[in-house]
């Protein structure tokens, strides 16, 4: 690790001043992307904006048909919350597979989506759930929040302070692990609310996050894995490496949203 | 059978220490003044160094040197060297390239050490290591073993033409082709026996300190054999004379093999420490590890085994090429050679075999003996053309195992060994039993059910362990005996230390070697103590691995425990004015026969130091005796494991529902240590199976450098096994032991590919199996339902 400055303000509006004030510095919300890397000295940055200590940036609510979860909120407190098991048990249930104990309890919600890992759980829950992001100057929804690999919409000096979660009748999320990670080789996240009907899928694309509209389609005429047999999406734009080709990725995308959809209505997913 | 003797499931003594984190490995020791090492090593797998600057880098906060091939080879010290002559058909040496520890002009693969930086802290260190220029010449890289004889393959030591080290056989070529002619059926395979990165828990550590006042050097070091690092140090590399050398391993965190070599950085550490004056630490983190620890296998293979109407096997040959990496390690040329080749026979009658080996040099890490060694590459080819033909000819892989299995003992195959003792029935019989192997069928259909392809998988392995009689060894090209030593240091108040020269890293013997005094002597276990792992200590020994401990190691003890009980027996004679030979000694007490006059153990001991009793002139006070112990033959555990899997049809997922491991160790110390070894064994031999590879890109970048790319095995890879035994004693040591240690490893790859190639209906399938690997394999067998 080469040195840094750690600055640790108090409100996001101090957060926000001393992130324009240094182009090159990181915040840190968690830190189990940020603090590997730069142990392994892939990463420098001159200073790191710690965010624990601004008050009201964790906690979980829930106001009639949404939810809205702080940016620091600890995966495991996502995990472990009565609220989320009730009004998304999905979204519980998925803070639960991300990485090991010690990273659900530094890791934030937060800093996962700003970070788009391409292979992270979150990314797929937000844009999978059609999620509005809410930052220290807008609101951004899901589907122009992830603009690519590692890449989003947020502006510089722009802060995530809360993501807001509309509550689905239905929804389920299908993590195939990548066995040496644990991230997700490929997940697809599937939800039904009224007419909105999303099929996200993370770990499989080459540029990140993405909707399967396809699958949303034949989803909409009926929401059973039936609709979807026989189907699936071309390989081109799949990652290809040592844990697996773009046509097994390409496959399990399909393998996976049936077993989701499956999994949403109440049935086993096989 | 007493409660902490021979046979008894003790605890770990080491246990408490371990798990609560009060072990002392070599990176818990600092010296004072202590400097702090960082390698500067190769990014390319292949390049001429064309100039080292190390101006600026030297020039940093804290920097006492940066020091380059060319200081080492100023200071005239000698290269790293391979210990086991293996010579050719031809009759030629192995080709074994010169080694020096930090780069002579070129990098042979990624990770190679360069340069080294001494700074007073670990990040001025690592600081300074950025500043060192190094321009390289980057030349055309080979990583392949199969590609590195291929004609216009990139050439990296002069000394071998062609990257081939060797091109070894055993047996009788003309005799098998004869075999084959007479065959009623032939099984072929291609097979890859993937390459494995150790990752013991504790990266390798090296301390070392040079004391000008004496002239002497100490190495704090995690190694499996310190007196072997210390010889090898001392007589090769030229570092000091053996007497002006200590060697000290003290808690080693696994080894699995990778920690018995003697390797560039601890020589280094040694050296530098007198260049700057100071103590030298360095200590691996888990990224270095990946690219200096000596990998693991790596095997390319074309096997036939040949059978007859009957399903007898007529004969097996096989030709392999082993890729040794950049240069050649501490032990690597007997690990697809002498380790390999001479288990072919398996648990079969197979009345001629021949194996061909060609080793060479690839631009990859170094690769020597990891847990097995040899033997589960050996066992992997042996098992999967059994069940293969047994699959091809349409018999019970069991019954046709059976069929074969040798019956007589001692055996003499055709590749060497002579197999003294086993019931290779009994063994298959228990483990079919415990894996209910008659319900499979019905189990296979409940599967189908779920849409999940049910497979099982038999190994039936041997091993050749208890390594070795130093004669025999001898006459293979070892450099070395292969005999173990024992101290057993009687203290007045009758506790005992005992000096091994094997060395534990996770094996237990602090336990299993008290078990074994406990049993003889009479005392608790608490009172015995185990010394090991420092050359100013023990007496010359030559360490731990290849399962020697047991059979070769607590051999020597009972050697000297001999001698303890001989001496005290005359000493409890005087004590007890009678006659020597009257003199019996049971349950820690000596009585006089046909009386009931007797003195207890700590009476005799105490006796045997005040020398108040007898005539000191006559009988020499003190109770300490020594012993080596030399081996009449290898030890021949072996047994039957049966592996049961599910796979998913969609995903290629494989899931191990049930594994069975029977068996026979010969006589057991401690049966909770034996199961521990059995898991963890079975644990690294699933690994390789199902998850661990190491994979290199056409340039020698290691792909899977880190825990991200590189799948260790965890526990939701693993069911709850099934793991028992059965005996036949060894007949060749005085406990009848045979060794434990890498069975686990040898037996399960064999048994989990057999049962998923069961499973899924195609023999095309190379490990490790992962997901998309089963998937491609279903795919190609175009078995895979068009779900998509």
């Amino acid at each position: 690790m080469y040195a840094f400055t750690f600055h640790r303000p108090q409100t996001v509006r101090q957060a926000a001043s001393l992130l324009a004030k240094n182009q090159e510095a990181k915040l840190l919300a968690g830190g189990h992307t940020l603090l590997p890397t730069m142990k392994l000295r892939l990463a420098g940055p001159p200073q790191l904006i710690d965010l624990s200590l601004i008050d009201g940036l964790a906690g979980i609510e829930q106001s009639g048909r949404s939810l809205t979860i702080g940016a620091m909120t600890r995966h495991n407190d996502v995990n472990t919350s009565p609220v989320v098991q009730q009004a998304i048990p999905v979204l519980a249930k998925l803070a639960g597979m991300i990485g090991d104990p010690a990273v659900r309890h530094m890791g934030t919600i937060g800093g996962s989506i700003a970070n788009n890992d391409p292979n992270a759980d979150y990314p797929a829950a937000c844009l999978g759930l059609g999620v509005t992001i809410v930052t220290n100057k807008r609101r951004i929804k899901a589907d122009e929040f992830f603009t690519g690999m590692f890449s989003t919409a947020l502006e510089p000096a722009e802060i995530i302070t809360k993501v807001s979660f509309p509550i689905p009748k239905k929804a389920a999320y299908q993590k195939f692990r990548n066995q040496a990670s644990r991230f997700a080789l490929v997940g697809v996240f599937v939800s039904k609310r009224g007419s909105d009907i999303r099929v996200a899928v993370t770990g499989a694309g080459s540029n990140g996050v993405f909707r399967v509209s396809s699958f949303e389609e034949a989803l909409k005429k009926r929401f059973s894995p039936k609709s979807l047999e026989g189907m699936t999406i071309p390989a081109d734009g799949m990652n290809s490496d040592i844990h697996g080709s773009a046509e097994y990725r390409a496959h399990l995308v399909g393998v996976l949203a049936r077993r989701a959809v499956a999994e949403a209505i109440g049935k086993s997913a096989a | 059978m007493s409660a902490t003797g021979i046979g008894a499931a003790v605890r770990r003594k080491e246990d408490r220490r371990f798990i609560t984190g009060t072990g002392h490995y070599t990176d818990d020791i600092n010296r004072p003044g202590q400097v702090f090492a960082y390698f500067v090593r190769s990014p390319h797998a292949h390049a001429t160094i064309r100039s080292i600057d190390v101006k600026s880098a030297t020039a940093m906060p804290g920097v006492l040197a940066v020091l380059t091939g060319a200081e080492l080879g100023a200071d005239k010290i000698g290269n790293l060297i391979c210990g086991w002559m293996i010579h050719s058909k031809d009759g030629s040496p192995m080709k074994m390239a010169a080694h020096p520890a930090l780069a002579n002009g070129k990098a042979c693969h990624v990770g190679d050490p360069v340069a080294v930086v001494l700074a007073t802290t670990l990040a001025q260190a690592r600081d300074a290591a950025e500043k060192v220029k190094v321009e390289y010449a980057v030349l055309p890289a080979v990583t392949d073993p199969a590609a590195a004889q291929k004609q216009g393959a990139p050439q990296i030591h002069d000394v071998a033409a062609n990257n081939t080290i060797y091109q070894w056989h055993l047996g009788d070529a003309k005799a098998v082709d004869a075999a084959f002619k007479s065959a009623n059926h032939v099984t072929k395979l291609d097979i890859v026996n993937n390459r494995l990165v150790p990752n013991a828990i504790e990266p390798r550590a090296a301390i070392g300190d040079y004391d000008s006042g004496t002239g002497t050097f100490t190495l704090w070091n995690t190694t499996q054999n310190p007196h072997v690092a210390r010889l090898v140090i001392a007589a090769f590399v030229g570092m000091a004379p053996e007497n002006k050398l200590r060697v000290i391993a003290p808690d080693v965190g696994g080894g699995f093999g990778s920690k018995i070599f003697i390797y560039p950085e601890e020589v280094v550490a040694l050296w530098a420490s007198k260049r700057v004056g100071r103590p030298v630490k360095w200590v691996a983190d888990r990224s270095e590890a990946f690219l200096c620890d000596a990998h693991g296998r790596d095997h390319v293979t074309h096997a036939e085994m040949a059978f007859d109407v009957d399903g007898k096997i007529l004969g097996l040959r096989a030709k392999t090429i082993a890729n040794l990496g950049a240069y050649m390690s501490t032990f690597s040329s007997s690990v697809p050679t002498y380790l390999y080749a001479t288990l072919m026979s398996g648990q079969y009658e197979i009345p001629q075999i021949y194996c061909e080996v060609d080793a060479v040099y690839t631009n990859t890490v170094p690769v020597d003996a990891y847990r097995g060694a040899g033997r589960p590459e050996a066992t992997f080819v042996v098992e999967r053309l059994v069940e293969v033909g047994a699959r091809e000819m349409g018999q019970d892989p069991a019954e046709l195992r059976r069929r074969n299995f040798i019956k007589k003992f001692p055996h003499q195959t055709p590749v060497i060994m002579n197999y003294d003792a086993g019931d290779y029935n009994a063994s298959l019989k228990k483990a079919m039993d415990l894996a209910d192997y008659k319900g499979f069928a019905k189990r296979k259909r409940d599967s189908a059910r779920n849409g999940k392809l049910r497979g099982i998988g038999f190994s039936t392995y041997i091993e050749a362990c208890g390594i070795a009689p130093s004669q025999a060894v001898g006459s293979l090209g070892c450099g070395v005996g292969l005999w173990e030593s024992a101290e057993v240091r009687v203290n007045p108040t009758g506790s005992v230390e005992i000096l091994t020269g094997c060395h534990a890293h996770g094996q237990g013997h602090e336990t299993t070697f008290a078990q074994l005094v406990s049993d003889r002597l009479g005392i608790p276990i608490d009172n015995v103590s185990v010394v090991h792992g420092d050359t100013d200590k023990v007496q010359f020994g030559m360490g731990t691995y290849g399962s020697r401990s047991g059979a070769v190691g607590m051999s020597a003890l009972v050697k000297a425990l001999d001698k303890v009980e001989a001496k005290a027996k005359k000493v409890a004679a005087h004590l007890l004015e009678a006659a020597e030979g009257d003199i019996e000694f049971k349950d820690g007490k000596f009585s006089v026969a046909g009386t009931d006059k007797s003195a207890a153990w700590g009476d005799v001991t105490l006796n045997a130091y005040i020398a108040h009793k007898f005539a000191g002139q006559e009988l020499e006070p003190g109770l300490k005796e020594g012993a080596f112990y030399d081996p009449t033959n290898f030890t021949f555990p072996a047994g039957c494991h049966i592996c049961e899997v599910e796979v998913d049809i969609e995903t290629g997922n494989t899931e191990i529902v049930a594994w069975t491991a029977v068996d026979d160790f010969g006589v057991v110390i401690n049966p909770m240590i034996v199961e521990g070894q059995v898991h963890g064994g079975i644990a690294q031999g699933v690994g390789q199976a199902l998850c661990e590879g190491a994979v290199y890109d056409k340039e020698g970048q290691l792909l899977t450098g880190s825990f991200m790319d590189y799948c260790m095995p965890r526990a939701d890879h693993l069911p709850s096994m099934n793991v028992d035994t059965t005996v036949t004693k060894c007949p060749s040591n005085p406990l009848g032991i045979k060794g434990c240690g890498e069975a686990g490893a040898i037996a399960a790859p064999a048994a989990v590919i057999n049962a998923i190639t069961d499973a899924i209906g195609t023999e095309d399938l190379t490990m490790p199996a992962t997901s998309s690997a089963v998937w491609l394999a279903l795919q190609k067998a175009n078995r895979m339902p068009h779900a998509a």
